[in-house]
């Protein structure tokens, strides 16, 4: 199908995008890479009155380290994520996650901010912000303000952004020299979206997990960062604990049903993804299987 | 009805001056706009691959791309590439390897596997099935394209040895 008839704006600047947005408010949308966006007016599921092109804003594409911190322009294409040195060396979770997302057509189109204002709770790189404990930073016609990770993901396609804010980059600490990650995730085939899926941070000391972030994605209605991670963390991993922490994920974690997979299985999924993760970060094959 | 918006943009090589709607998407402007009937509309919705076209270097879905968003750029169809004789051999290796059956995906695999054989001389077949995964072939001949591209990576190493 085609999409509904739209009026254009190409915004030249941020703040010609977000002046946009102070009159338009929900009746317009922002274009980025359009690669959510488009499938979404193809197939008449939204027909904004307005679409607001910020493809050529310049100064919202690009990566930049300073200090301890690695900023991301909302305009970033997956692409030059994916093939950025900096992102390999500080947050090579990043870089693995990205592996997963669709496919190379679409990763040269595709930006950072677009997939994570459009918030598909399938989707990689939200869980990633969670797990990097990332924050995100918007702006308006009437300032600028910084949301936690933990606090931007609200429901299903739905974000603290308010419709006349947009988002304009992503700010990650660096991770520790100590630290380590996992991602995997489970789909029908590779570059489909998930049925369940986990980006895990961790800090690891002498064989413990001083610290660990399991965020699972596609088995709610938003990423969700499994409270679970702290029966890991400060201890010797058993097979016996470890059973224990995957019941424990079993009672957090309440997926639903849909086309792709039960609940049910998005569960036991989950699970194997939570004895996988621990058996990689501390490099003990032997508690993938292990059974208290 | 929305005003149209001017744009201008190369195509294979060409400046092209037009005025379209906005929403307009990318792969209808190249068939019905400019003719260029080589470019495949399957899905409309960036799953099937058979759109697939460069805009300034890289493949993107053209389904998955408003002409407006194309203003300033350069986008290369398999019209460029064939007449350019970019992806003589892989055509070639197409038709040697009966890699085609109905066709209609043709185009838009030459693109992806050009594009792989541009970022990767000698690719491993799981890795020309990563590439290839977003483009569907609903004849099913996947292990024929695989081996056409496989073949024309190593003739081309060959020729560059």
């Amino acid at each position: 199908m085609k999409a509904a008839d739209f009026a254009y704006a190409r915004a030249a600047s941020v703040e010609d995008a977000v002046a946009l947005l102070a009159t338009y408010g929900d009746r317009a949308k922002l274009l980025s890479g359009g690669q959510s966006l488009l499938p979404a007016m193809n197939l008449r599921l939204i027909s904004p009155e307005l679409i607001i092109d910020i493809g050529g804003i310049a100064e919202l594409r690009g990566i930049a380290v300073t200090g301890n911190t690695v900023r991301i322009g909302a305009l970033t294409r997956h692409v030059d994520v994916q093939r950025s040195p900096e992102i390999a060396a500080h947050t090579p979770l990043l870089k693995e996650a990205i592996t997963h997302v669709a496919h190379p057509a679409i990763r040269n189109r595709g930006t950072i901010g677009g997939s994570l204002a459009h918030a598909d709770p399938a989707s990689e790189l939200p869980a990633c912000m969670l797990a990097l404990d990332a924050d995100l930073v918007v702006q308006s016609k009437s300032g600028r303000r910084r949301i936690a990770a933990g606090d931007f993901f609200q429901g299903i396609f739905q974000t603290a952004l308010s419709p006349d804010e947009l988002l304009t980059a992503v700010e990650l600490p660096i991770s520790a020299k100590n630290s380590a990650y996992f991602f995997y995730e489970f789909a029908r085939r590779h570059g489909d979206y998930a049925m369940a899926g986990l980006a895990a941070q961790a800090v690891i000391e002498g064989g413990i997990l001083a610290d660990l972030r399991l965020a699972y994605f596609a088995v709610g209605d938003r990423p969700v960062l499994a409270g679970t991670a702290n029966k890991l963390t400060a201890k010797t991993i058993t097979p016996a604990l470890l059973s224990e922490a995957s019941r424990a994920l079993g009672d957090e974690l309440d997926p639903q049903d849909d086309q792709q997979a039960s609940g049910v299985m998005r569960r036991h999924l989950a699970q194997v993804l939570l004895r996988r993760c621990v058996a990689a970060l501390l490099s003990r094959p032997e508690l993938v299987g292990a059974t208290a | 009805m929305t005003a149209t918006v001017p744009i201008s943009l190369e195509v294979n090589g060409e400046r092209i001056e037009a005025n379209v709607p906005p929403r307009l998407n990318l792969a209808d402007f190249i068939r019905e706009h400019l003719q260029l009937t080589g470019t495949h509309v399957g899905c409309e919705h960036g799953v099937c691959g058979a759109c697939t076209v460069r805009v300034n270097g890289d493949i993107v879905r053209s389904c998955l791309m408003l002409a407006v968003q194309a203003h300033g750029g350069s986008v290369q169809t398999i019209e460029g590439l064939s007449d350019s004789g970019e992806v003589a051999d892989l055509q070639g290796a197409f038709r040697e390897r009966n890699a085609l059956q109905c066709g209609y995906c043709t185009p838009g695999m030459l693109m992806v596997a050009q594009d792989l054989l541009k970022l990767e001389a000698d690719p491993s077949r799981d890795e020309i099935r990563e590439h290839l995964s977003g483009n569907y072939c609903r004849c099913t001949g996947y292990q024929a394209i695989i081996d056409a591209v496989e073949t024309t990576a190593r003739q081309r190493r060959n020729r560059s040895a």
